[in-house]
């Protein structure tokens, strides 16, 4: 299946035409090209839909590092279906959204050209089948995302949102990265797929195995903001409004998810696994729930409502990882339930916080503020804005009758249900697990509550507000109107997704059940009268009272351990780093290219001698040397002099010279031992850098004999001959020792394998074309970077721009 | 700067075609003997420093108007390029074939597709090393 490589690759393309179209045409237009991206990928991959509910699945392999076993192989299957379809199916209504929502004063071709390198690189990560190729996308996601939050970039506030979000998530990344070479050391594979086939033959008991699922883990909680690394989220929320409807709603967060999904026919079943991913999710599900609710900015609201979400989400993948091991009948429904439960709500939020996003959008766009206590009896104004909050947040509370309610019910039955297994042997857990849950889902009905009464109800407070309040144009409603469509259709028709996304999905998260039909639950609103109904009754009584009571409660936020707050330990740390690297940096980068040349030295010395020491062996066997003939004495004679007089010279015309002699004679020694290619270079070297330097000389300072301390002379002088005594003894030594077997023989045949009689030409061209290619690569790279430095530096008085 | 050097101008006017001249023998002439892209190159940049430190920038400028920065990048793409096109022809990465041709004035001759990825080495070598010696002159 070519078409999903060209699937992933479509977006990048296109984001290269955007900064040629938009300079051409200037103006808003050019997000209508762009929307055309996700509208087409998105019927392309809806088309596969039918395909993939019948079971199959689509990969296809274009071989690249075959030696290494990295090969660009894309998979389609049931879980990255859903995801492609969230991110292609979010990113057209975001894209649609942002064209009303973004003015056209805003560097709008850099701002698509971002948006479409995410929704790119997200392809990549949910497409990707190789885990290198995965982690490649992870981290263009998270570059990409920086990009986005960063896009007011003159806003201090939205570049440290966009660092903290990097930073954090990057280092997830890196994380996750040792984790899948852990993986590739165990399996042998870097394949996703063929690591799961061959997961019965794993030693699940290698310490190994435990690190590189830790490390996986880090890697999917950063990026899906779980306690404690959720703190990047809220300061996330800096970006444009579409951005934070896309990445952290639909897409970016949700990529730990799909990580966590992807991953679990490799690590279910284990129980540290279990652990970690119920109880880290649950515990963010309540920690999200409680700290939205004290918010007054209603996107800073919503960022702690996703992090909540995420972690319900995550909890339910928890809960379904034991399907993996367990094949008895009773507890697998229990646990497959759970998952499907777990990606139906993945669906769900993506539809009810899309909408909510851009209905907060609408408010910040048409009042200019998002600030919950100058809003107020919006409902009067913006009749439409209110019918789609109302039906974003009574979904994201779990009422009846929007999409939330019944992955909210089913959420529901898999904590009651996992508290009466007696899998989880804690008996603390047991209960806790519900309890928090049900308390977590409280918070969620309060903040739910607020987004819609205190923006939307109660008096309008237009003295608070600098604009007149009135329906935003009707191009900016089309999109959260879709979602709130989706929100109520789901609720309608909830089996038609199941069948068609989410089995599927179930197939992939489960391949070793080969009967999933018995195992898929089916989704019914009225469920009659069970524990999950009762809990969701208590949810709205004690949701309704504690809302009503908010003022009577809300110290309860000033109390010490709830006050305590982990964004100041990122600053600290970040500060302390920052200072501690600055004040190590200043103390060694001195702008004197002779304390370089000390520390290259130095380094060297220490290389060299403690690689001789580890050896062991000091072997000079001078025995296979040619003879030296009289002409090469003489050579030999011309450079000792040359070198030594370079150290008594006057002036610094004849340094160079004499540097210049040193060089030719190396040429003519060359020549005189047969190696006409390294001669001719030597000497066009030698001569365009004596130009060189002779430029250069016009610049420097006057020469003059500077007063070093005697120490400072001293340590030179060892390092001077240290220096050459080593480069010596290396040089006699590499005759007497072979560590390795001589690879001159493998170019013996450069004719017949290379058709080129010149040895050296064939080795550059064709046996090692790619380190030539590198090389040329760096020498541009060198290039640029003197005419940059030499051409761009600060004009003298301008201020260095830095942080 | 100005330099009134008749005898080295009038050098330099028959020097430059030489030393041209032996770089692209140098370059052509790399598969089966002494030579190649890097050479090559280096060479052509040493006649084009000659013309340089001759004749003042400006006068150069005009008789040779190429942005020497686009040539090193044309190098460096021509070098990377031609890896990739021999993927799209099922090869490996950077694989090289050669044919012989029967010209009609050079007879029997050997071209091979490595000569594409020589030029790109030769044309950054050129562009590189004459945008350094520039930039550092004209900084005054």
């Amino acid at each position: 299946m070519l078409i999903v490589l060209l699937a992933i690759f479509f977006p990048f393309f296109m984001a290269f035409f955007v900064p040629f179209l938009y300079k051409r045409i200037q103006s808003k237009h050019i997000g209508w090209f762009v929307l055309l991206v996700p509208i087409l990928l998105f019927i392309l991959l809806a088309s596969f839909v039918p395909a993939v509910a019948g079971g199959a699945h689509f990969t296809y392999t274009v071989h690249w590092i075959d030696s290494l076993g990295i090969n660009f192989t894309t998979n389609l299957d049931g879980l990255s279906m859903i995801f492609g379809l969230l991110i292609t199916g979010v990113g057209s209504l975001v894209i649609l959204y942002s064209i009303y929502y973004l003015s056209e004063r805003e560097a709008l071709g850099r701002f698509y050209v971002y948006l479409l390198m995410f929704m790119g690189a997200m392809l990549g990560v949910v497409f990707s089948d190789n885990v290198m190729v995965l982690y490649v996308f992870w981290e263009l996601t998270s570059i990409s995302s920086f990009l986005l939050i960063a896009f007011w970039y003159h806003r201090k506030q939205s570049r440290y949102g966009a660092k903290k979000s990097m930073l954090i998530t990057v280092t997830g990344g890196v994380a996750m990265l040792a984790g899948f070479l852990m993986l590739h050391a165990l399996t042998g594979t870097f394949s996703l797929r063929e690591m799961v086939g061959g997961i019965g033959s794993l030693d699940k008991t290698d310490p190994l195995f435990y690190m590189a699922m830790i490390l996986i883990l880090l890697g999917a909680f950063t990026k899906s903001a779980q306690f404690p690394f959720h703190i990047w989220l809220p300061d996330a929320m800096e970006a444009p409004t579409p951005v934070s409807a896309y990445l952290h709603s639909a897409t970016m967060v949700k990529a730990g998810i799909y990580l966590v999904a992807r991953f679990t026919p490799i690590f279910g079943g284990e129980a540290i696994w279990f652990y970690t991913v119920t109880c880290v999710g649950i515990f963010t599900l309540f920690w999200g729930s409680f700290n939205a609710v004290r918010q007054t900015d209603l996107k800073a609201l919503l960022a702690y409502s996703t992090i909540s979400q995420l972690g319900l989400i995550m909890s339910l993948l928890g809960i379904g990882s034991m399907a993996v091991s367990d094949s008895s009948g009773s507890n697998l429904l229990i646990f497959t339930a759970a998952t499907f439960a777990g990606l139906f709500h993945l669906i769900n939020h993506s539809t009810f916080k899309g909408a909510l996003f851009m209905v907060v959008g609408i408010v910040d766009h048409e009042l200019g503020t998002r600030d919950i206590r100058r809003l107020g009896g919006l409902m009067s104004f913006m009749p439409l804005t209110f019918t789609v909050a109302l039906i974003g947040s009574f979904s994201m509370a779990g009422l009846p009758p929007f999409n939330g309610f019944l992955s909210k019910e089913m959420f529901f039955e898999a904590v009651v249900q996992l508290s009466q297994l007696d899998l989880v042997s804690n008996g603390a857990l047991r209960v806790l697990i519900p309890v928090v849950a049900w308390i977590a889902s409280v918070f969620t009905f309060i903040y739910s509550m607020i987004i819609v009464f205190k923006t939307f109800l109660g008096m309008p407070k237009s003295d608070r507000v600098d604009k007149e309040a009135h329906e935003p144009p009707i191009g900016m409603l089309i999109a959260p109107f879709v979602l709130s469509f989706l929100v109520v259709g789901i609720f309608i028709f909830p089996n038609l997704i199941g069948r068609f996304l989410l089995t599927p999905a179930m197939v992939a998260v489960f391949p070793m059940h080969r009967d999933l039909k018995g195992l898929v639950p089916h989704i019914s609103a009225w469920h009659g009268v069970n524990p999950q109904l009762l809990m969701t009754v208590g949810v709205i009584v004690v949701g309704s009272l504690m809302y009503v009571s908010y003022k009577r409660w809300k110290r309860v936020y000033g109390i010490g351990p709830l006050r305590w707050n982990l964004d100041a330990v990122y600053n600290f740390f970040l500060l302390k780093t920052e200072n501690g690297s600055n004040t190590l940096t200043t103390r060694y980068m001195t702008g004197y290219l002779r304390d370089y040349f000390v520390y290259i030295f130095s380094f060297f010395i220490a290389v060299a001698i403690g690689g001789l020491f580890w050896i062991g062996s000091l072997e000079i066997d001078l025995s296979k040397d040619a003879a030296v003939t009289v002409n090469e004495y003489i050579i030999i004679a011309v450079m000792m002099l040359a070198g030594l007089s370079i150290l008594v010279a006057k002036s610094r015309k004849t340094a160079i010279l004499l540097n210049g002699v040193l060089g030719y004679s190396i040429a003519i020694l060359f020549v005189v031992l047969r190696a006409p290619d390294l001669a001719l270079t030597q000497i066009v070297v030698e001569t365009v850098t004596t130009v060189l330097f002779l430029l250069c000389f016009y610049f420097l300072p006057e020469w003059k004999r500077e007063d070093t301390k005697r120490t400072t002379k001293l340590v030179n002088g060892f390092i001077a001959i240290a220096v050459g005594s080593i480069v010596t003894i290396l040089a006699l030594m590499v005759q007497g020792n072979k560590l390795f077997t001589s690879i001159s023989f493998y170019f013996e045949d450069a004719y017949r394998l290379a058709g080129g009689k010149n040895i050296v030409n064939t080795i550059l061209g064709d046996f090692r074309a790619f380190d030539t290619m590198l090389e040329v690569v760096v020498l541009l790279i060198a290039g640029i970077g003197v005419f940059s430095l030499i051409k761009l530096k600060a004009k003298k008085g301008e201020k260095d721009i830095g942080n | 700067m100005e330099i009134n050097d008749v005898i080295l101008k009038t050098v330099t006017r028959i020097v430059v075609f030489i030393i041209l001249t032996f770089g692209i023998e140098l370059f052509l002439s790399g598969h089966h003997e002494p030579g190649g892209g890097f050479i090559g190159g280096l060479v052509l940049s040493s006649a084009f420093v000659l013309l340089y430190l001759v004749h003042d920038i400006e006068t150069v400028h005009n008789g040779i108007p190429f942005d020497f920065k686009k040539i090193a990048a044309l190098g460096a793409f021509l070098a990377v390029g031609s890896g990739i096109v021999s993927v799209l022809f099922g090869t490996d990465f950077l694989g090289q074939g050669s044919r012989v041709f029967d010209l009609p004035i050079f007879g029997e001759t050997e071209i091979s597709s490595v000569i594409v990825f020589e030029a790109g080495v030769a044309l950054t070598v050129v562009g590189v090393v004459v945008t350094i010696i520039l930039s550092i002159s004209e900084d005054v």
